[in-house]
């Protein structure tokens, strides 16, 4: 396996549809060379569907895509050499691991040494050397996970996509993939392009994150971006722990003010037009003070009951029952005051530490 | 010591493994008979019908029929049987459920309504006594048991491993050579197996088109049986005894082998 430049992808204006059902709405998607993208979403938002048409598996409704520079459409997938790593490993079960590995260079016309040597190199890289000679069945689902990476690797393809690779697999072992996984994607710098619903792999992972619901793409950008600047309400609540605050609103000035339960808020800034507001809290943005205590200039304060204190060695978790019976979920840091469960308290945070976005009751059904 | 239940369901099997052999294993004794009888038990002990079976030409020649034909359908029958059973299985559900109803008539008609409609249609098309005749009527009886063989084995088959395939850069062509066939072959040769033996001991359709010129075995056998009693039959039991079982075990020891490895 060679250093090869990854390839671009560009996807423009493309809907797929199955009869009446439209599984991708008009998407928009700029991958750049060698970068790991990782398309996160729920179930049936459209992410998989953006793979297979990338993969070639399935014909594109309406728009384009183009795979460095070239436009894919009607190219079948055996002629696009493009790496495909499954959910279900699809290693096949009469060919031994070294087979498996040399299949696609035998396609390509590469015998003897040369292919040995390849075949070699790749599940050097994956770490399968020992295992060679032995057949799938004869391997654990890491291990036959890894030797479809050296598959889909070895024939130097400019793209690999992985569609929910580690899902099957349990925590420890994820953990450990996905580090190798981003350590082979530095070495290679081929494009990946990554499959899943696990927000904390699409973290982990990725260079960008383009976020998916009900067949489109609700905010592409880094996970940073993502998580302290969400363009949707869905985006905010997919990535990261959040409180979601609702409440009667009215322009103050540039800013917002907010009546929950009686208590109001001020927010910094306003959303343009007639959609209606709600606040967004980080749990480190938001600090857990006693009633009425330590208060700070302009600070917004919302009384409520401790429901759940976690320790979690590097701070605590709490969970607290707000007036209106919202649940906030804040994080203090080492040293703050400790709390029980059942204290009152408030929940403290600047207006500047929010993020102020349109409502959407899509938001909450889609997140299971 | 084994459980009292344990012996008694030892016994139970051993009785049902008689019953189901016995009337197999009489064959052979009576095939050794020194009378021109196919009385049972034998009186003496003689060669003499082996000898007659690979010396008189209308044993050898109604064998060798039969050996060419059944070949002949395994073959067609095979090929036919396992592109339908991968038209079947890749169909819509209720277009491949109507296919594979039809295709597996041949099964279900009774074998002398069967045998009566192509006779009829051979008596005008000039098939009745020819190979092709037979070839092509032990066909269309064959296909139903490839049929249903390849398609449990495609059944099981992953059809994502051919996604896989076309992913790592293979065609059509070369997924269902190099993946497809290879883990359905199982169910082919079962389907080519069964095939083979439906062909070489059909009797009904066969006593129809059979003509003075062109006998199968079987034929050769009913006619003897019928007109002579000529314990012949039983050596020529014995034989197709003896070499089935091979067969079997020769299977069974390579599926053996195979699981080992």
């Amino acid at each position: 396996m060679t250093a090869s430049a990854g390839a671009a992808i560009e996807i423009r204006k493309a809907s797929k549809r199955y009869g009446a059902f439209t599984a991708l709405n008009d998407i928009d998607l700029h991958i750049r060379p060698g970068e790991f993208m990782t398309l996160l979403g729920p179930s049936g938002s459209g992410k998989t569907t953006t793979l297979n048409l990338i993969a070639g598996f399935t014909d594109i409704s309406s728009g384009t895509l183009e795979i460095g520079g070239r436009s894919v459409t009607g190219l079948p997938s055996h002629k696009r050499n493009i790496g495909v790593v499954f959910q279900h490993y699809a290693l096949f079960p009469h060919m031994t691991v070294g087979k498996n590995v040399a299949y696609p260079l035998t396609l390509r016309g590469i015998k003897g040494d040369d292919r040995e040597k390849r075949v070699k190199r790749a599940l050097d890289m994956v770490k399968m050397a020992d295992f060679a000679h032995r057949y799938p069945n004869e391997l654990s689902g890491g291990q036959q996970q890894r030797v479809a990476l050296a598959r889909a690797l070895v024939f130097d393809p400019p793209l690999l996509l992985m569609d929910e690779p580690l899902g099957a697999l349990d925590k420890k072992l994820r953990e450990w993939l996905q580090l190798e996984i981003k350590r082979i994607h530095r070495e290679l710098g081929t494009t990946f392009v990554y499959v899943t619903h696990d927000q904390e792999e699409a973290l982990v992972l990725s260079d960008r994150i383009a976020v998916f619901n009900g067949g489109r793409i609700e905010q592409i950008g880094t996970g940073r971006e993502l998580y302290d600047h969400p363009a949707t309400l869905f985006v905010g609540r997919f990535i990261g722990d959040s409180t979601v605050l609702r409440g009667k609103s009215e322009a103050a000035g540039d800013g917002t003010v907010m009546t929950i339960g009686g208590q109001r808020i001020f927010a910094q800034g306003r959303l343009p037009g007639e959609a209606r507001p709600v606040i967004l809290l980080r749990p480190e943005r938001v600090g857990l003070k006693r009633p009425g205590a330590d208060a700070l200039t302009g600070e917004n304060r919302l009384s409520g009951t401790v429901t759940e204190a976690i320790y979690l060695g590097s701070g605590s978790k709490y969970e607290v029952r707000l007036a209106d019976g919202t649940i906030a979920v804040v994080r203090s840091p080492l040293g703050a005051t400790d709390f029980a469960i059942g204290d009152t308290a408030d929940i403290a945070f600047l207006p500047t530490d929010l993020t102020l976005l349109p409502d959407d009751a899509s938001a909450d059904v889609t997140l299971t | 010591m084994p459980s009292f239940p344990r012996v008694l369901l030892g016994l139970f099997c051993l009785l049902v493994a008689v019953l189901l052999l016995a009337p197999t294993l009489v064959v052979i004794p009576m095939s050794f008979n020194g009378n021109k009888s196919l009385a049972f038990p034998p009186v003496g002990f003689s060669w003499q019908w082996y000898d007659n079976f690979f010396r008189n030409p209308d044993w050898t020649t109604s064998f060798s029929n039969s050996l060419v034909i059944a070949l002949i359908v395994a073959v067609v029958a095979t090929v036919v049987g396992t592109l339908a059973a991968f038209g079947v299985s890749r169909a819509a559900a209720r277009t491949g459920g109507l296919l594979r109803a039809l295709l597996i008539t041949p099964m279900v008609v009774p074998g002398v309504v069967l045998a009566i409609g192509i006779y009829a249609v051979y008596l005008d098309t000039h098939l009745v006594g020819t190979v092709t005749g037979f070839v092509l009527a032990h066909t269309m009886l064959a296909i139903p048991f490839v049929l249903i063989a390849v398609q449990a084995s495609l059944e099981v088959f992953d059809r994502r491993l051919e996604t896989a395939a076309a992913s790592l850069g293979a065609g059509r062509l070369t997924v269902f050579r190099t993946v497809t066939l290879p883990l359905i072959l199982p169910g082919i040769l079962s389907g080519a197996l069964f095939a083979f033996i439906t062909s070489f001991d059909e009797i009904i359709v066969a006593l129809f088109i059979t003509s003075p010129y062109l006998k199968t075995l079987p034929v050769q056998i009913y006619t003897s049986i019928t007109r002579d009693a000529d314990p012949t039959v039983a050596a020529v039991g014995t034989l197709l005894f003896l070499a089935t079982s091979l067969i079997i075990i020769a299977g069974l020891l390579l599926g053996m082998r195979r699981a080992r490895t």
